[in-house]
């Protein structure tokens, strides 16, 4: 709807001879955010905890919400490498003094976990509240968040085992951070301002400083590594990720063994594409049945093929747990069977 | 190419193509053989169905497609890398692209938390600040009323923080698609941020960062400097490549924030916050930090450094023949335009300029070009970037001397293509 009111429309005449664009000149286009619109959104918090609301949880509740949302992926305490890289593990009491995890730098960490890397507690509690469960994004309460951020830091022994964590004593617990002195910002990365002006990089100075030698730069070629075989071949059928013709072909990397690897990968893609590897995962359970787990349960049963496609197509609840299965009515009846075969025939 | 002709490659019998030549012939036109061997190639000598007969009409596909004998080159994803396809990546395949720009279908993919096809009717933009101090007023927005405001469109590459990170260590991958694929340049279109910002009325001299938020699941996360945004550089883009975004990659809104890493470019993006500090969300204190020999993280590491790759010949791809071949790849920086390239075919001894070809634009890619007669040795192949601010792309040797082998993130480093006496094309590392 338009609306010109008369000094309005001269506003408007002025300032377009004048290089201003004050925020009037944009009128008709978007409106204010009501505080409940901004309240629904605005659900991000600072290191400096500013946006945190307020609530808390203890770490016994926490346990018991991390086996029922987080576990399927996290694993019980936090040190499954299934599905994400692991949460907890990898400090130590010494890391809780001194803010640095020792295992950084000695190279005795096989694997980087959360815990081992995060420098600001506030960061945990924002991911978790926007982001998880994996399935189900915001849907846990704050007092929730609490709990489960007070499991996980119980996990690392950095808070006891009768914690109860809230917005009163979350900044203490940043005090507490196994790698809360782990973080660097002085460097050439940031495209902000400097440090030395309020900002928080070196200005944009490069940490390398290669120099455009033209001839005779080196007396030899020094090879760092080369491509291993199973390199070669682990990423299919390097022929068909090329053009049939043009000044260069794809060369031939796999036999007709490699070809088979190649099909079941091509099955594992269906399985994703039809959106089954959301639920399921290869070995062990997500939110429904790991693949070789059917296979164990239906081993020694003749008709399980036909039952397994019945059961994908329609749906099912009980076997497994008390999550259902959808119906899976968008996939296609063949790919369903091929599916069904490839899993029965220890997927891979 | 058939079984045989492979082969023939394997077996470093260049001249194969001129044998099949009449081998084909004989195939597709037996009756015609002899005259076909002897006169010349079939194709030439035999006017095709397509000469002789009536093609499809205007619009028999409505959106058009490739052609059915482009099948090969697709989006790809890297077996084992993630272990859940809503957190994974997909990549570009650079080795069969031309010039700077990528094709929408073709642009490579980084979910946080899966990809929705969102209504644009139902999504919204809210402008608020960390505190009232720091905006007058938060405003909510339309497509609607976006499309309404002025515009931009600018051609910028996008380039994940880990591309290339699997090499860290050592030679991973087989191809480019896999080295470099998680990157892509595409023409964006919509409204400068900054515009946003002024008409709800920001305070510039409190409000020095701006966190930007996506719809997703994920809600992802980045604080993005203020300098950035009053320099005009960011927008906000509902426009790729003369059409909406593609659902993969924003649909119907997203940040685009050039020359800094993939990740900072949030897509469906819902929220812009301004505030006074930096705001060390999980992708910016988790992961996308940078691990050095000393222990310590770089965080806020976002700025894309100068790189190129050759892209023709790459890895994984075989050479047909010795003579001419124009040796091509891509160059870019996060600082700005590139100044020069430089191709070695001998592992970095010596060094040629190459053609860099228009347009040569600010922090997008730059298309590059040098001649070449392969005489049937060995060789590797080198290219290494200069951008205007004179940095010079470094070697492994250097990168790791800083940086070590597990920072996983802003591997710039020359890429090595070796080169075989059978033609065959593979991925190695020069220090």
């Amino acid at each position: 709807m338009f609306r010109f009111s008369k000094p309005l429309f001269v506003f408007a005449l002025f300032s377009a001879s004048t290089v201003a664009v004050g925020f009037e000149n944009y009128s008709g286009v978007g409106r204010a955010a009501t505080p409940a619109e901004v309240k629904a959104w605005d659900i991000d918090v600072r290191p400096d905890f500013k946006g945190l609301p307020k609530g808390s949880g203890n770490v016994e509740r926490g346990n018991e919400l991390f086996e029922e949302k987080c576990a399927s992926c996290h694993g019980s305490f936090g040190e499954s490498n299934e599905v994400f890289t692991p949460l907890a593990g990898g400090t130590t009491k010494d890391d809780i003094k001194t803010g640095n995890v020792k295992g950084l730098s000695s190279g005795e960490l096989p694997q980087r976990t959360t815990f081992t890397k995060v420098a600001t507690i506030s960061t945990v509690w924002d991911y978790i509240y926007r982001a998880m469960p994996w399935t189900a994004p915001k849907s846990l309460k704050p007092d929730e968040v609490y709990a489960i951020l007070a499991y996980l830091l119980n996990l690392q022994e950095i808070v006891p085992a009768d914690f109860v964590l809230s917005d009163k004593n979350i900044g203490d617990v940043q005090k507490l951070l196994p790698n809360r002195n782990g973080m660097t910002t002085d460097h050439g990365m940031w495209p902000g301002a400097p440090a030395k002006k309020g900002g928080i990089g070196n200005g944009g100075k490069p940490d390398t400083a290669n120099k455009a030698c033209m001839k005779n730069c080196k007396p030899e070629v020094l090879i760092g590594s080369t491509l291993p075989e199973y390199a070669r071949t682990a990423h299919g059928e390097l022929r068909d990720q090329n053009r049939s013709f043009g000044p260069v072909r794809g060369t031939q990397t796999l036999g007709p063994e490699a070809a088979k690897k190649a099909a079941d990968a091509g099955t594992l893609d269906l399985a994703t594409k039809s959106g089954c590897m959301a639920c399921h995962g290869m070995k062990s359970k997500i939110v429904g049945p790991g693949y070789s787990e059917v296979v164990a349960r239906y081993k020694d049963q003749t008709d399980a093929e036909s039952r397994l496609i019945a059961k994908v197509k329609a749906g099912g609840q009980g076997v497994w747990g008390s999550i259902p299965m959808p119906p899976n009515g968008h996939i296609k009846d063949e790919d369903i069977t091929t599916l069904v075969k490839w899993i029965l025939n220890g997927s891979k | 190419m058939s079984d045989e002709q492979v082969k023939a490659v394997a077996a470093g019998r260049r001249d194969f193509l001129r044998k099949s030549l009449f081998a084909a012939g004989a195939a597709m036109a037996a009756p015609l053989a002899a005259r076909a061997a002897s006169e010349g190639d079939v194709n030439i000598l035999e006017n095709p169905a397509w000469t002789t007969s009536l093609g499809l009409p205007v619009a028999t596909n409505p959106y058009g497609m490739p052609s059915k004998y482009e099948s090969q080159l697709l989006r790809r994803e890297s077996p084992g890398l993630a272990r859940v396809g809503g957190a994974s990546v997909s990549f570009a395949p650079l080795q069969g692209l031309f010039g700077i720009i990528t094709p929408s279908g073709l642009h490579f993919e980084r979910h946080h938390q899966g990809w929705h096809d969102i209504d644009p009717s139902k999504h919204r933009l809210m402008v608020n600040g960390s505190d009232d101090s720091l905006l007058k007023k938060a405003k909510v927005y339309t497509l609607d009323e976006l499309m309404r405001l002025p515009s931009v469109s600018r051609i910028h590459f996008i380039e994940c923080g880990a591309n290339t990170g699997l090499e860290w260590g050592n030679v991973a991958v087989p191809t480019v698609q896999y080295t470099h694929g998680m990157l892509s340049c595409s023409e964006f279109t919509g409204v400068p941020l900054k515009v946003l910002l002024e008409d709800c009325g920001v305070d510039y001299k409190k409000a020095r960062y701006v966190l930007a938020e996506g719809a997703d699941g994920s809600s992802m996360t980045r604080t993005i400097p203020m300098e950035m945004v009053e320099s005009g550089e960011v927008f906000v883009a509902y426009g790729q490549n003369g059409e909406m975004l593609r659902p993969e990659n924003g649909y119907p809104l997203r940040l685009v924030v050039p020359g800094v890493q993939g990740v900072s470019w949030v897509k469906w993006l819902r929220r812009i916050e301004v505030g006074d500090k930096p705001y060390a969300t999980k992708d910016e204190a988790v992961h996308y930090i940078d691990l050095l020999p000393n222990g310590q993280h770089r965080q806020y590491s976002s700025i894309q450094e100068a790189k190129s790759v050759i892209t023709t010949p790459s890895g994984g791809q075989t050479l047909l023949d010795k003579g001419f071949y124009n040796v091509s790849g891509l160059a870019w920086s996060g600082r700005g335009r590139i100044k020069q390239v430089d191709v070695s075919f001998d592992g970095g001894i010596n060094w040629q300029t190459a053609r860099l070809e228009g347009p040569i634009q600010n922090k997008a890619l730059t298309r590059f070009n040098t001649n070449w007669v392969w005489d049937g040795s060995p060789a590797i192949l080198q290219s290494r970037a200069i951008d205007e601010t004179g940095f010079v792309q470094p070697t492994y040797g250097q990168l790791r001397k800083v940086r070590g082998t597990k920072s996983i993130y802003h591997n710039n480093a020359i890429q090595s293509w070796k080169i075989i006496e059978s033609g065959e094309v593979s991925n190695v590392q020069v220090l």
